[in-house]
């Protein structure tokens, strides 16, 4: 591996360990005897074709999708169907959608300050205080008393992950983060995502964005037909694919 | 064609600039709106013909109108053939229109400050801009509105207050033992309370005291009123709570509002009414005096809550699955996520159709004239048509009936317009 800064050294301590996990949709077999262990401060891009099941796989991290068979360890919990536990995960936890998913109702400051107040009990003040030092750190403190519809979708976008942020999350799950944007925005999302890595946030990134991948990862993790077919680090993913199926997509992705 | 034809480079980028005249003005829209061409010149022209016809016929009507004589007789008197309606039975007949025949005339002054309280009390919830202290006298207004309609000592709304406000305190102590134990000792601390509470206010019946006036001397304007507000305010709550159950991951709760909802949207109005007025009866213990009024409100809130859990749906399910996941993501709790991210925009979607059924909910009120009870409709067709000196005056006194209600539907609608461009969120 390369030589990294200090911040993205990445511990032995085990972030997330899934173990034989299985999900159906029905009689579809989804996700296939995955196996993923993510250490603190590791930055994964997850890439595969659509419908390979690398969004539902990201998903069941916190639980938004249930999975059948198999356990899934989030920061020492394990998830089961207890209720209880699922929201003590999914606050520790901050997803970033592709459709950025901002409360259209409230405004920006009110997005960010919303669950930090009720899920965390933090006094209104100070939740309003750190929610400004994140929608600064992505950038857009200016926006913060307008409402997510008069936003950009890059803008939306960096907000939402300011949202994340405000719950002090100890990973980061982003799904397609970028796929919605025009090609204007995704590099200020981008920005904002590289910047976050660098500080040796725990990342789990389903994206096409190659670039990215290369630049930030230091594992890349190729899924195809539900199941994890190649992973290695980017370097060696990129110039020295294995399989047949990756190689193919490569071609593909990179081939224009 | 030369490479010089399709080279250009934008130094500059042009400045926003106002409209041509033309495109804007009172003239530019008579013209676009109005005569726009000869076969809507011929339009236009027809409907002012058909417009003056319809006003000049009925203006001598209004004109001529007699407001001060005492029967129908003296009024066709007074005109000698001519053309002009008999207002006065509106005058002669006021207060039986508003109160009823029942209401004892000295207490009007009661239901009428009830009237203009509820105003007050209804204005911190239409307008945000408001104070929100003056909510505080909303949750009072109930307990006070009861008690000047109805009279009676001031102690019988106290204890049901005090006995809602214990129980809510109770409810709070217990909620960390879990929803199902708080709520159980919740309600039964508020039934304690309004037992104990029974024999107080029976003792001390005399206590701040205004003239009792049972239930079925209500009537007139005042039944629809009573009627409409109290229907409307409590179906709202129960069509959100019916909404949310259908939707609910529970059968059995799943089930048992599916069940309620499909059965009574299955089942006409009056039909119901007339369970509530005689076939109650039936069920209830042999002397027990339920409220004729009570059982109506009953019947009428059960009726609107199952229209409004529909309409509800249709809000929460044009909802994109996004909301939901994303206030999950966060670690909102179920009642956390409905209460701030889901319920908020399924409501805001949802507001013309609970605006719509709220207004149908207030006409419908006229339908308990068809189970003896003195409304405004049951008091014109009833005693106020039924008697001699008025026998005949149909145009004036429907007439007011329309326009009483087409005001205060009107007004609802127009409310809700000017909520729905208060909620709009977009820069458009």
């Amino acid at each position: 591996m390369t030589e990294q800064p200090a911040a993205l050294q990445i511990s032995d301590e085990i972030a997330i360990s899934i173990e034989n996990m299985n999900k159906w949709y029905g009689a579809f077999h989804v996700l296939r005897d995955i196996d993923l262990t993510v250490y603190r401060g590791e930055r994964i891009v997850i890439a595969g074709p659509s419908g390979s099941g690398k969004s539902t796989l990201i998903r069941c991290i916190n639980a938004l999708e249930e999975h059948q068979q198999g356990k899934i360890i989030v920061d020492g919990t394990l998830l089961s169907s207890d209720l209880k536990n699922i929201d003590r995960i999914r606050s520790e936890v901050g997803m970033v959608f592709q459709h950025f998913n901002l409360f259209p109702h409230l405004t920006i400051l009110e997005n960010c300050t919303l669950a930090p107040i009720w899920v965390r009990k933090i006094p209104k003040r100070e939740a309003e205080d750190i929610a400004m030092h994140f929608l600064e750190k992505v950038k857009i403190p200016e926006q913060a008393d307008k409402y997510p519809g008069q936003l950009s979708g890059g803008q939306q976008q960096r907000v939402a992950i300011a949202r994340s942020l405000c719950m002090r999350p100890r990973i980061m799950l982003f799904d397609e983060p970028t796929s919605a944007l025009d090609p204007e925005m995704i590099k200020e999302v981008l920005d904002t995502m590289v910047a976050l890595a660098e500080e040796g946030m725990t990342m789990l990134c389903v994206t096409h964005e190659m670039g990215f991948a290369r630049q930030v990862a230091n594992r890349v993790i190729f899924m195809d037909q539900g199941q994890i077919v190649e992973q290695n680090e980017p370097e060696e993913f990129f110039n020295n694919p294995q399989s047949d199926r990756t190689k193919l997509f490569l071609s593909q992705i990179l081939g224009h | 064609m030369s490479k010089s034809d399709i080279a250009f480079v934008r130094r500059e980028m042009l400045p926003e600039k106002a409209p041509p005249a033309t495109a804007a003005g009172p003239i530019k829209w008579v013209r676009d709106n109005l005569f726009p061409g000869p076969i809507n010149t011929v339009m236009t022209l027809l409907a002012i013909y058909f417009i003056y016809q319809i006003v000049s016929g009925a203006m001598p009507w209004f004109l001529n109108g007699v407001w001060t004589t005492s029967s129908l007789a003296e009024c066709r008197e007074v005109l000698q053939g001519a053309t002009g309606g008999c207002f006065s039975v509106l005058t002669e007949r006021w207060n039986q229109l508003l109160f009823g025949f029942q209401y004892p005339s000295e207490q009007y002054w009661r239901p009428t400050l009830a009237f203009v309280l509820l105003f007050v009390a209804v204005a911190p919830v239409l307008f945000v801009a408001l104070p929100r202290k003056l909510l505080i006298f909303t949750g009072l207004y109930p307990f006070i509105a009861f008690w000047l309609i109805w009279g009676g000592t001031l102690l019988v709304p106290l204890v049901a207050l005090i006995g809602l406000i214990v129980g809510y305190v109770v409810f709070l102590r217990f909620e960390t033992k879990g929803f199902a134990t708080a709520a159980l000792t919740g309600v039964v601390a508020v039934v304690l309370v309004w037992w104990l509470g029974g024999f107080v206010s029976a003792a001390a019946s005399e206590t701040l005291a205004l003239t009792p006036v049972p239930s079925r001397d209500m009537g007139g304007f005042m039944l629809n009123m009573i009627l409409g507000t109290v229907c409307v305010s409590l179906s709202l709550p129960f069509g959100i709570l019916l909404a949310l159950g259908r939707q609910s991951d529970m059968p059995i709760i799943k089930w048992i509002c599916v069940i309620f909802i499909e059965f009574i949207r299955g089942v006409p109005l009056i039909t119901l009414l007339f369970v509530a007025n005689v076939v109650l009866a039936y069920f209830l213990p042999p002397g027990s005096n339920f409220d004729l009024i009570l059982r109506v409100i009953i019947m009428i809130t059960m009726f609107a809550s199952a229209y409004i859990a529909e309409v509800i749906r249709g809000g929460l399910a044009a909802l994109p699955r996004g909301q939901y996941e994303a206030a999950d993501s966060l670690g909102l709790d179920y009642a956390q996520s409905m209460r701030l991210i889901i319920l908020p925009q399924a409501l805001k979607i949802s507001i013309p159709g609970i605006v719509n059924v709220s207004v149908g909910l207030f006409k419908d009120t006229t339908l308990v004239s068809v189970i003896s009870m003195f409304d405004l409709v049951g008091m014109i067709r009833g005693p106020i048509l039924a008697a001699t000196e008025w026998n005949g005056v149909y145009w004036e006194l429907w007439g007011f009936a329309v326009v009483l209600f087409f005001v205060v539907c009107y007004g609802i609608s127009q409310y809700s317009q000017w909520l729905e461009r208060q909620l709009q969120r977009d820069h458009r």
